[in-house]
């Protein structure tokens, strides 16, 4: 009890006084989440919506591989990025590996298939619904698809805020192909795990309090956009209830 | 009078279910003809069939090279925009310039009684007067052919007896077919000049208005026979 209390204070009195260390790896973290996010956002929500609005042969067993993307491991999506930057690797050349940008590129690809499939669930219900409606008026499959999307903005941006919340809290991903080396690599998660297993807990409780605070603010974001929207033009469908951590 | 829609032979089949049985019918230009009969008796799918909306399993569906068609249907979705702006989406998704499709869409607003509304979200409007702004979308496209899929079932009598309002001062305007479903004999006889009566995909009668109350049908046919003495409306 008393080692956690010590623990608990000195977490506190990190945060509080603003340790350098601790805030230089909160700021790394966002950084690579962020930029990783939105680089998936940008190819998930285009990659999401057409193939929410397309019927082509082939398309039941390319959902299947989506959504069985949803569920890949953060280590195995690691790897594949490692085989893939390693200076033996197709991407070798980059110089990448163990690099901020390692994590960028293995973050995105980690929640690109959540984007995408959450935005593809999204705009295939609105086209279920009233797509028909937008055909009367001329609309081909792509426009439809971006009109439905933008019709659909608030529930995609739910969908954008937990693929940052996924982005942030993963760790196996970022480990492999960032090395966690310190001041350069080490973000949030891989810090916390490093630090537990050094024995060093106040400074991984209190990266953990930084992280479980991110996690709250998108729930927050969430719980008010969706009140914004209901107060605006009543409530839509929400393709996620809350953040996938 | 010229033909605006000819079906020949259309059959249309989801999965096991032949929704439509070969329906042969031809609607000419100036008609208001009502697709009557019990749900799921192929109402829907005839006018979906007739816009272009699905693919016929059999038989074709030939629309007048000159027929400009619009559909409003039974409840409109409302885009997330304003009221004015969901009308000139309709214009613009058919081709008019962005500019041109505001003013076009302020006159539609105008001729429903909805120009007050304009600045509005369309979510937030009541079902009557979103069934109206439907018919404003309608209307602002300018087409000569008019399909309707029971546009006032979901509506009370108030809003209802608008839209037909609405209807009424558009045939009256200008010249303009329509094609619409409705389970309304009061309805049908107030704006239909002719009535197919359809049961199971297939069309058992297709006669003037008058003729068709009159007709023997319900006599050999139980549903017609409700339908007839107004118990389905």
């Amino acid at each position: 009890m008393t080692t956690f209390a010590d623990t608990s204070l000195t977490a506190l009195r990190l945060l509080t006084e603003l340790d350098p260390l601790l805030w230089s790896i909160v700021a790394r973290s966002l950084w690579v989440s962020v930029l990783a996010t939105s680089m998936a956002c940008v190819l998930g929500v285009v990659l999401g919506a057409w193939l929410g609005v397309a019927r082509f042969a082939g398309r039941d067993a390319l959902l299947t591989v989506l959504n069985t993307f949803l569920a890949l491991p953060s280590v195995v999506v690691g790897l594949l990025v490692y085989l893939l930057l390693s200076r033996t690797g197709p991407l070798g050349f980059l110089g990448w590996l163990f690099s901020l940008k390692a994590m960028v590129l293995a973050q995105a690809l980690l929640v690109l298939p959540v984007v995408t499939a959450l935005t593809r669930q999204c705009v295939e219900d609105a086209e279920r619904n009233h797509g028909e409606q937008l055909q009367s008026l001329g609309a081909k499959p792509w426009l439809r698809s971006v009109l439905l999307a933008w019709d659909e903005r608030y529930a995609l941006l739910t969908v954008l805020i937990a693929a940052f919340g996924r982005a942030i809290s993963e760790v196996g991903a970022v480990m492999v192909v960032g090395g966690n080396i310190e001041g350069f690599t080490r973000v949030m998660t891989t810090a916390i795990a490093l630090e537990t297993s050094k024995g060093d807990l106040p400074l991984a409780l209190a990266l953990g309090c930084v992280l479980m605070s991110v996690v709250l603010m998108l729930n927050v974001c969430i719980s008010l956009v969706r009140r914004w929207r209901q107060r605006i033009d009543g409530s839509g469908t929400d393709p996620v209830q809350g953040v996938l951590v | 009078m010229s033909a605006v829609l000819q079906l020949q032979q259309v059959g249309v089949q989801f999965g096991a279910h032949m929704a439509l049985s070969d329906v042969s019918l031809q609607i000419h230009a100036g008609e208001r003809v009502a697709l009557v009969g019990a749900n799921g008796c192929g109402k829907s799918t005839l006018l979906r069939a007739a816009h272009g909306l699905l693919k016929v399993s059999k038989g074709q569906v030939k629309a007048s090279p000159d027929a400009h068609q619009a559909m409003v249907f039974q409840r409109p979705h409302m885009l997330r925009t304003s009221v004015l702006r969901f009308v000139a989406w309709g214009l613009w998704l058919q081709g008019a310039a962005w500019r041109d499709a505001l003013v076009r869409a302020e006159q539609a607003l105008a001729h429903t009684g909805l120009q007050d509304l304009a600045a509005r979200s369309a979510r937030t409007l009541s079902g009557g007067q979103q069934q109206r702004l439907a018919l404003a979308r309608a209307w602002a496209v300018q087409p000569n052919f008019v399909l309707l899929d029971e546009p006032t079932s979901s509506l009370d009598p108030h809003a209802k007896r608008e839209v037909e309002r609405l209807l009424h001062e558009w045939v009256a305007q200008v010249p303009v077919t329509l094609l619409f479903s409705s389970h309304n004999l009061g309805q049908v006889k107030r704006l239909a000049t002719r009535v197919i009566y359809l049961e199971a995909g297939r069309v058992l009668a297709d006669l003037p208005v008058d003729d068709f109350f009159n007709s023997p049908l319900g006599e050999t046919h139980p549903e017609a026979h409700l339908f007839l003495k107004g118990e389905l409306g």
